[in-house]
């Protein structure tokens, strides 16, 4: 499936899960502050792509925050670079998102990484 | 007051699909506040949107019982948790976690018809599920029916989406109201 075709199909699946438009889905948006997905939207995400992907996804598979709660990986409310080497570890579909994190690993501005483009590059992952 | 908003489950199918019933009765309060008579004005922006058969209030406003969408969106809530706990055999809590489409065709549930939930699985795992249906209004002067609703629901398993919170062990979600339901429906 081309990189367009799995994008086509993403913006599909937020514009249901989200009741956003489809304009307002593009590669760099941010599923929480922009798109105004809340917990529950992640998991409704997770099985519409599923479901439109015919994939299998694992319940920390797509999103792992647990490194967050982890005091070994946290210091000053900021992530360590242990922290961030275990996050790279655990979600590859976002190494371009967690290189601009790296920057200022606040633990509170981790959402932010949760973009539609690492989205596409997960399914891509995940197809592959 | 009983909150169960099913009168009897007339087919379950685990796992996939379960249809209920729920007999809309003049006995309910709550309709009657929903619309109560008015001297006149105001109805409209109460949401007052016609009868059975589209036709709009009188100058004198008089009493007009519906039952609200609200509870319509409840008795599928209930519809579609049942066929969610029912699928993994009640050891779930589960809970209602988005609505993500209600849409109302304008058929109005009144006293004397019949409003029939069809609720079925669309994905279901340790997290939670997901679910859509369609009620339907059902006259039993005319045999007929008439779509009155679609929805989607997803649900959550809150002991494995909430971890870290402590939850009561005992189910508390689906009590003796809901177990009573399914028996006197004929299922285990």
């Amino acid at each position: 499936m081309t990189d367009e075709a799995i994008f086509e199909k993403v913006q599909e699946v937020l514009e249901d899960a989200l009741g956003v438009d489809d304009d307002e889905v593009t590669p760099e948006a941010r599923l929480g502050e922009d798109l105004g997905a809340e917990s529950i939207d992640y998991l409704d995400i997770s099985f519409r792509l599923e479901k439109a992907f015919g994939v299998k996804i694992g319940e920390t598979e797509m999103f792992d925050q647990s490194v967050l709660s982890d005091p070994q990986y946290v210091q000053d409310g900021k992530v360590t670079e242990t922290g961030m080497n275990e996050l790279r570890t655990k979600m590859p579909h976002a190494s371009e998102q967690l290189d601009r994190f790296a920057q200022d690993p606040q633990v509170e501005q981790f959402g932010d990484i949760f973009t539609v483009d690492m989205l596409c590059k997960f399914v891509k992952g995940k197809l592959d | 007051m009983r909150w169960i908003w099913l009168d009897k489950i007339v087919e379950l199918n685990k796992a996939e699909r379960m249809v209920a019933i729920k007999n809309v009765t003049a006995a309910e309060d709550v309709l009657h506040d929903h619309f109560a008579a008015a001297a006149g004005g105001g109805r409209a922006e109460q949401g007052y949107h016609g009868g059975p058969t589209g036709a709009g209030p009188d100058a004198a406003h008089p009493a007009y019982p519906v039952m609200p969408n609200s509870l319509i969106i409840e008795g599928f809530a209930q519809t579609a948790g049942i066929l969610v706990g029912h699928a993994k055999d009640f050891k779930e809590k589960v809970i209602l976690a988005k609505i993500g489409k209600a849409s109302f065709t304008g058929v109005n549930a009144v006293p004397g018809t019949t409003v029939r939930y069809t609720a079925e699985l669309r994905h279901l795992d340790d997290r939670g599920a997901s679910t859509r249906g369609s009620v339907d209004l059902l006259d039993p002067l005319t045999g007929k029916s008439q779509p009155l609703a679609e929805i989607e629901m997803m649900f959550s398993h809150i002991d494995q989406n909430m971890k870290g919170i402590a939850f009561p062990e005992h189910n508390f979600v689906f009590t003796d109201q809901f177990m009573d339901l399914l028996k006197r429906s004929g299922i285990d």
